[in-house]
């Protein structure tokens, strides 16, 4: 025993010296951040950390609660991705080491979030109790709670958030028909203007590219609700009234989403609400050119960053196909079957690639966008969102 | 793949009663998915309301039944007729007051 004991305090300073060597070999493997997103496991409660370069998956990150509707923004450094989850929880993901840095369960059900445009600040919009809340990026500590009141002290569940530039954000209210735009100019003294009437249930918005302009889709009626951020005293106007008036309207399975990159020159991309068909809108009048029909009700409508082509998924139960729309002819000119449950989409930062969850074939798949050959196959457990760190230079992402 | 999905209905709307094994697997599967879209994986809410045995206990079958099978026009919940019929919808409905959700039991 006492002969045991003697040997291992003298291979104390060999070990430490391993410690030591093995430090070095970990440092050596600096790698930067610029390739990497994540994938949501969303029944899981984890996601995976990926790279693109390789195509390929590096770690899993685990007890991160109830994924579903999950989403991701990053930090501007792109080292941490931050995730919302559905129970509220929002989630610090160190990409470099693999590890969840801190978590805050900051209400009972949320939707969604942005980072500020300076990148101190993270906004979560939440279903329950309604509202935004504030959070520093570095430690997650709640800056600002702002209840989403309306009526006589009725909470409205938020969605479509944004940041814009000015250290600005921006959402809108479901139950209550309105947008707000909230001033972080002065994070103690946090400035609100309210635009009411906007249209009723608004379920998600976008940004355009520019940060200029937040386009928010409208479910209770026809048409969207468009804020001019260059021009917030000419208050929100109505697009396109009539859209859809003469077709009938089918019921909706799933609620559409408006948020990627749909923004291709003058042209804005998105989906029709309850149509098979994609909106096409001029934003130079605001105006609507063309209703492509697709072949289904479209859920993402992205742009590839190059603004050549239009990727769409659809909702149940046509939600094993994919359609690409050539934006020269603004028709269909592709259409791929990657499996069943294809619930998002997203390319690489410039584009050469997409990469595609298949939740009930339990897969991503990876497709060239020139070629549209599939480049690789990776297991996933019921995938849904996908994010990449080029996100984090985006305005309104 | 509608006309597939209607054949499935009328399949095993004329066995009545109990849905299959098969069957139960993708209503689970439905629940779960395109359900929780809008009610949540857990079924604790999201743009539907919550979904849990607490939240349904004191409302009839028949009223259930109907909202699932007709949809609330007006509201986001839509008819489901086309993919479930009355005696799956009823399947459903005990699969909802009886059991949590899997991935509650694991915590979540
Ligand atoms: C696109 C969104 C959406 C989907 C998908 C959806 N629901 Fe709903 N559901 C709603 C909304 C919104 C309500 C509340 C309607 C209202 O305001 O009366 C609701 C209400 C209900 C209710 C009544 C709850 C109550 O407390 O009275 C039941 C039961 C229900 N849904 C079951 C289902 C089932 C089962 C499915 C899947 C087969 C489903 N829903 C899919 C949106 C949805």
């Amino acid at each position: 025993m006492i002969e045991i004991n003697k040997s291992i305090d003298k291979s104390v300073p060999l070990l430490l010296l391993l410690l030591y060597l093995l430090g070095n070999v970990c440092l050596a493997e600096l790698r930067g951040s610029g390739d990497l997103g994540v994938v949501i496991e969303r029944e899981r409660g984890s996601v995976l950390i990926i790279e693109t370069s390789k195509r390929s998956i590096l770690a899993r990150v685990e007890k991160l609660g109830d994924l579903s509707h999950a989403s991701v923004v990053f930090s501007r450094d792109q080292r941490y991705a931050y995730v919302f989850g559905r129970d509220g929880g929002l989630s610090k993901i160190d990409l470099l080491q693999d590890k969840l840095v801190r978590r805050v369960v900051q209400a009972g059900n949320s939707i969604g979030g942005a980072i500020s445009q300076d990148g101190r600040f993270i906004a979560v919009a939440n279903y329950q109790p309604g509202g935004v809340k504030i959070f520093t990026s570095d430690t997650l500590e709640l800056v600002a709670d702002i209840p989403a009141v309306y009526g006589d002290d009725k909470r409205s569940r938020v969605v479509g958030l944004v940041d814009a530039p000015g250290r600005q954000f921006v959402y809108s209210l479901f139950d209550a028909g309105e947008i707000w735009l909230l001033d972080m100019r002065d994070p103690s003294r946090i400035e609100i203007q309210k635009f009411s009437d906007i249209g009723r249930q608004p379920y998600d918005a976008l940004l355009t590219p520019d940060g200029r302009y937040y386009l928010a889709g409208l479910f209770g009626e026809s048409g969207l609700a468009l804020l001019d951020l260059w021009h917030p005293e000419e208050g929100v106007k109505r697009i396109l009234p009539e859209y859809g008036k003469d077709d009938e309207k089918l019921p909706v399975y799933k609620m559409p989403h408006m948020e990627g990159w749909s923004v291709t020159g003058n042209l804005a991309f998105v989906p029709a609400v309850g149509l098979h068909q994609v909106l096409v809108i001029d934003m130079l009048q605001w105006r609507l050119v063309k209703s492509i029909p697709v072949a289904g009700q479209p859920v993402f409508v992205m742009a590839r960053p190059d603004g050549r082509q239009i990727w769409v998924n659809f909702a149940f139960p046509d939600n094993q196909q994919v359609q690409v729309i050539d934006v020269e002819d603004l028709s269909v000119s592709r259409t791929l079957q990657p499996g069943k449950g294809v619930l998002h989409m997203e390319f690489t930062p410039r584009g050469e690639e997409v990469w595609i969850s298949v939740r009930d074939d339990n897969q991503i798949l990876v497709y060239d966008t020139r070629s549209f050959q599939e480049m690789a196959r990776l297991p996933a457990v019921s995938p849904s969102g996908i994010f990449f760190t080029s996100r984090a230079a985006k305005t309104g992402l | 793949m509608w006309r597939c999905l209607l054949l499935l209905c009328f399949a095993t709307s004329a066995a009545a009663g109990k849905p299959d094994p098969q069957r139960q697997r993708e209503l689970r599967s439905l629940l779960k998915n395109d359900c929780g879209a809008c009610h949540g994986l857990t079924r604790k809410g999201g743009l539907g309301p919550p979904l849990l045995p607490e939240a349904l206990a004191g409302k009839s079958d028949a009223e259930l039944l109907r909202t699932i099978q007709e949809g609330r026009p007006g509201t986001a919940m839509p008819p489901w007729k086309p993919f479930v019929d009355a005696d799956e919808t009823l399947w459903l409905i005990e699969e909802l007051l009886r059991k949590q959700p899997v991935s509650m039991e694991h915590g979540g």
